[in-house]
């Protein structure tokens, strides 16, 4: 296989994207599963504060969601800017 | 095969130690809970079997082409049952030692235990079964046809985004029939609810190794044009990473979330529907790093 400069370039570049998306994805996930878990402990002591609970949940995971969008962002724009 | 009994050890080894714990709690139940403990470790063990078969196949099947294909197609079949053995290996161990704890505090209850053990060990199993077809796929395709340059990139992304994305959900499905063992000993009357949560909980923890599934059915099953450049073979590859690795971590949070949701149901039976309501909602947000990555690996596979 030939090797020149833009396509060693673009392989980079897609891997990277891959790379970038995948492990991106791991704290995110288990982060906000973790937000989720405390949620549920505490709806199951004082169901009486549900909706309160979940909001905090929601806004918790919202933040916590943040590195994952980031993450997304950087993988689009190798795929498609670079 | 290495990575197929790293899971499976650590697995047994948790079950053992529970064992152990719950015989010296309990030295009257001795018999039945070593009974349970072996049944438990024998589900543990089967990811490690199928990883052994696998090995064994690649070890006496004499290859006669040795092209680039062939190799990533050995090595990916290897790495994929290997990784996707660790999951389930390490889950599979959760509930088996849950329930042996289980039965030493309500000796009354084994039968409905071991029935939930095994229901929730079983679903932790499937994606290393996931794997195990992709493995197989991959060693009895003849791929000899196809182009060689993106080819060996697609078989080996396919092998790594189902053998990567088993570890999460096989992990995450474990620490929820863990707690719902645990519920079924400490909350008798409540097994139904929390069978059915935790059902509910795993399905959705398995969402991550279906879409790992479905990148590498795709990268197996589609044709690529033959090619020269380096860009499209690394494309291929790097889909099947990106949701190899993506898919961990939501089906390891995910299962984060459902053990929580399955223990709180069996302690305030009460809240059951709010409950199940916020499980599902906090990992419909979990599942969404996932799904960036099924997104990522589609626009590699299909549009770059």
């Amino acid at each position: 296989m030939a090797i020149e400069g833009v396509d060693i370039i673009k392989a980079a570049a897609f891997l990277g994207a891959g790379l970038a998306m995948g492990l991106g994805a791991i704290g995110p996930g288990v982060g906000e599963g973790m937000a989720a878990a405390k949620a549920c402990e505490a709806i199951g002591r004082n169901p009486k504060e549900a909706g309160l609970l979940t909001r905090t949940m929601l806004v918790g995971q919202a933040v916590s969601e943040s590195t994952g969008i980031y993450s997304l962002v950087i993988a689009l724009l190798l795929l498609f800017v670079v | 095969m290495g990575f197929g009994a790293i899971g499976a050890a650590i697995g047994e080894g948790l079950t053992a130690a529970q064992a152990n714990e719950a015989v010296s709690r309990k030295p009257e139940m001795a018999g039945d809970i070593f009974k349970s403990m072996l049944v438990g470790q024998a589900i543990a063990e089967s990811a490690s079997i199928f990883a052994l078969v696998i090995a064994m196949i690649l070890l006496f099947t004499n290859f006669s082409t040795t092209s680039y294909t062939m190799i990533s197609v050995v090595l990916g079949a290897g790495l994929c049952m290997g990784l996707g053995a660790i999951g389930s290996g390490v889950g599979s161990g959760f509930p088996a030692g849950a329930a042996c704890i289980g039965m030493a505090r309500q000796p009354g209850m084994s039968g409905r235990l071991t029935t939930n053990m095994l229901i929730g060990s079983a679903v932790c199993q499937t994606p290393s079964i996931f794997a195990l077809v992709t493995s197989f796929i991959l060693l009895f395709t003849d791929f000899s046809g196809r182009p060689v340059s993106p080819t060996w990139a697609a078989l080996l992304g396919a092998a790594l985004a189902s053998g990567l994305g088993a570890i999460g959900s096989g992990l995450g499905g474990g620490l929820v029939a863990e707690t719902s063992c645990q519920g079924v000993a400490r909350q008798p009357e409540q097994t139904t609810p929390v069978t059915n949560v935790m059902l509910l909980g795993q399905a959705v923890t398995q969402t991550t190794a279906i879409y790992g599934l479905l990148i590498s059915f795709i990268l197996m099953f589609k044709g690529f044009p033959a090619t020269e450049a380096w860009a499209p073979p690394m494309a291929l590859l790097a889909a099947g990473l990106c949701m190899g690795i993506g898919a961990i971590g939501p089906g390891v949070g995910e299962g984060f979330t459902a053990r929580s949701a399955v223990d709180q149901i069996a302690r305030a039976p009460e809240a059951t529907a709010d409950l199940t309501r916020v499980m599902l909602v906090g990992q419909a947000v979990a599942e969404s790093t996932g799904i960036y990555s099924l997104v990522i690996a589609l626009v590699l596979i299909f549009v770059v």
